[in-house]
């Protein structure tokens, strides 16, 4: 088990203790204890099946929907427990999540930005027209889009999908948002497109990014975080992590040993 | 590799060929051949009747002299029967394709889908006489009428008729939307009825839409059990709680009664088209909606 990592003297955006969660008889999560901060960009990376995806869905509670699921451990948000001080739809409000391969909902560009605001009683028509402008000029896909708000969003490109997803999110104010492997499916300008997205997003949201990329994660991560079937091995600075790991299985993760 | 065909085979991929191309065009030709047979023993009516007075004639009176062909009685019989029974099918069909694909716990879901294709099984003829025996006396002892034999009681068992059917395709729609959407709109922070009412029903809406056609097309062309429930009476209906006679009905009731060629004979060849057209309409519609909600995605 790794000691939680704090760093730094300012208390944690997110926060869990010991989180365990098996499916079935599967343990998917061994004692996770790590501290996500505010406003950093948290790559988690490792092979498949190493809990990544598992971790994250916890972390907004979309993992309850799945059958045979059993969670133990805490996880915070700013302190409060997830499970016990938070209603489920306002902390997914807050904790914002992106596919892996992008989600448009089946309507108009401009409805798909207006879905979450809608849910939470925003009518305006003008309320929701700025709201919409700002999350998309956020998300970096404003200039693209400005022109198509009308128009079906399965009409834009895989790369504008993906940060229309990531406007979406940002639409409810999330203040964390979730990216689960955001650019497997994207060309590289896209790919470049969406981490600037993220690099900007930076200034005022707490990013966890799962990536298959580790090249990614040390392009635009602060911190990176390895797992390594159902165990966090290690997590530090990117500059660090893919320089000089502390653990030998991290490095033979980033020399390619494993999947 | 080098094949080589004998001569059998060629003559054999001809014949298989040929074969085919016929099975596939018969189904046309018979469909075409119906029509036209239709036409030509229905269009005769009109040299009794005007088209006018046969489609907006209110008095159905084959039989007196001079006999009187006006059908409009039988259409808004049809018309009261099946918007009654849409009505009552089409919100709990979807409520109940809804609750099985996205609610109900695997072990019941499986349950309820036998159940419900287990409706289909019963024929019609049972589903009126159930209607007659048990539900006539009912509807009748409710409102206080003299006869439970109403467009009402029919709209009930009718409704009953189309669950089946739009549930079964209803549920398979539902079922069909990508289950990313539903956790896209979860991680959103909408509710679970949310998720369902303004995503999820919105993507499976042309399955949705194709399934309660269908179960209306079920509803219009129906004849034994609204026969047996309706009280085939050929009078303009002004509520549900009135005994009514369906197009189907009257065919099917006084075909047996006529001579061939003779101007009622016509006349319920005549009421065929009818429903033929009513029936194309009806899928046609259909048809144009699916297009639209699938240009529209």
């Amino acid at each position: 088990m790794v000691a939680p990592n704090t760093g730094d003297s300012t208390p944690a955006k997110v926060a869990t203790r010991d989180l365990s969660v098996w499916y079935d008889d599967e343990q998917a999560l061994k004692s996770i204890s790590l501290d996500i901060r505010h406003n950093e960009l948290l790559g988690i990376i490792g092979p498949a099946n190493s809990g990544k995806t598992t971790f994250l869905r916890t972390l907004n509670r979309l993992i309850d929907r799945t059958p045979g699921i059993r969670v133990s451990g805490q996880v915070r948000l700013d302190g409060r427990d997830i499970f016990q001080d938070i209603p489920v739809e306002e902390l997914r409000t807050r904790v914002g999540m992106v596919f892996a391969l992008p989600v448009p909902l089946p309507m108009s560009v401009f409805d798909n930005v207006a879905y979450g605001p809608r849910r939470h009683g925003i009518g305006n028509r003008k309320a929701l027209a700025e709201l919409v402008e700002e999350s998309l000029w956020a998300a970096s896909l404003w200039d693209e889009v400005k022109d198509r708000l009308d128009e079906p969003a399965m009409n834009l490109s895989g790369g504008q999908q993906q940060r229309l997803c990531i406007a979406r999110a940002l639409a409810v104010q999330a203040e964390v948002i979730l990216l689960d492997e955001p650019c497997s499916g994207l060309d590289p300008v896209s790919t470049s497109m969406v981490e600037d997205a993220l690099v900007g997003l930076k200034e005022n949201h707490t990013i966890v990014l799962v990536t298959n990329v580790i090249a990614q994660a040390a392009r635009i991560s602060d911190r990176t975080a390895f797992f390594l079937m159902g165990e966090l091995i290690e997590v530090d600075g990117a500059d660090k992590l893919f320089t000089l790991p502390a653990d030998e299985r991290t490095a033979g993760y980033i020399e390619g040993r494993y999947g | 590799m080098r094949t080589t065909t004998t001569p059998l085979q060629r003559i054999w991929e001809f014949f298989v060929e040929k074969l085919i191309f016929l099975s596939g065009f018969t189904a046309i030709i018979f469909v075409v051949l119906l029509f036209l047979f239709l036409l030509k023993e229905g269009l005769a009516v009109f040299k009794t009747v005007s088209p006018q007075e046969f489609i907006a004639g209110k008095s159905w009176y084959p039989i007196s002299k001079p006999p009187q062909f006006g059908i409009l009685p039988l259409i808004l019989g049809s018309l009261a029967v099946t918007i009654g029974a849409a009505a009552i099918a089409v919100p709990f069909g979807v409520a109940s394709a809804v609750y099985i694909a996205e609610v109900a716990p695997p072990r019941l879901k499986e349950y309820l889908k036998v159940g419900i294709e287990l409706i289909a099984a019963i024929p019609s003829v049972v589903i009126g006489f159930i209607g007659m025996v048990a539900l006539a006396p009912i509807v009748a002892n409710v409102f206080d009428l003299p006869t439970g034999l109403t467009a009402l009681s029919a709209s009930l068992m009718l409704a009953l008729m189309a669950m089946p059917t739009t549930v079964s395709i209803a549920e398979d729609a539902i079922s069909g939307v990508p289950r990313e959407y539903k956790e896209a709109a979860l991680a959103l922070g909408a509710t679970h009825w949310q998720a369902i009412y303004r995503v999820i029903l919105r993507a499976a809406a042309p399955g949705i839409l194709a399934a309660v056609m269908l179960g209306i097309g079920r509803v219009i062309g129906e004849t034994m059990a609204v026969m047996m429930i309706t009280g085939n009476s050929a009078q303009i209906p002004h509520t549900l709680l009135q005994p009514v006679r369906t197009l189907t009905a009257t065919i099917a009731a006084e075909m047996g009664e006529t001579m061939r060629g003779s101007p009622h004979y016509t006349a319920l060849f005549a009421i065929g088209i009818v429903l033929f057209l009513i029936t194309f309409i009806v899928n046609f519609t259909a048809d144009l909606f699916l297009r639209r909600a699938e240009a529209r995605r």
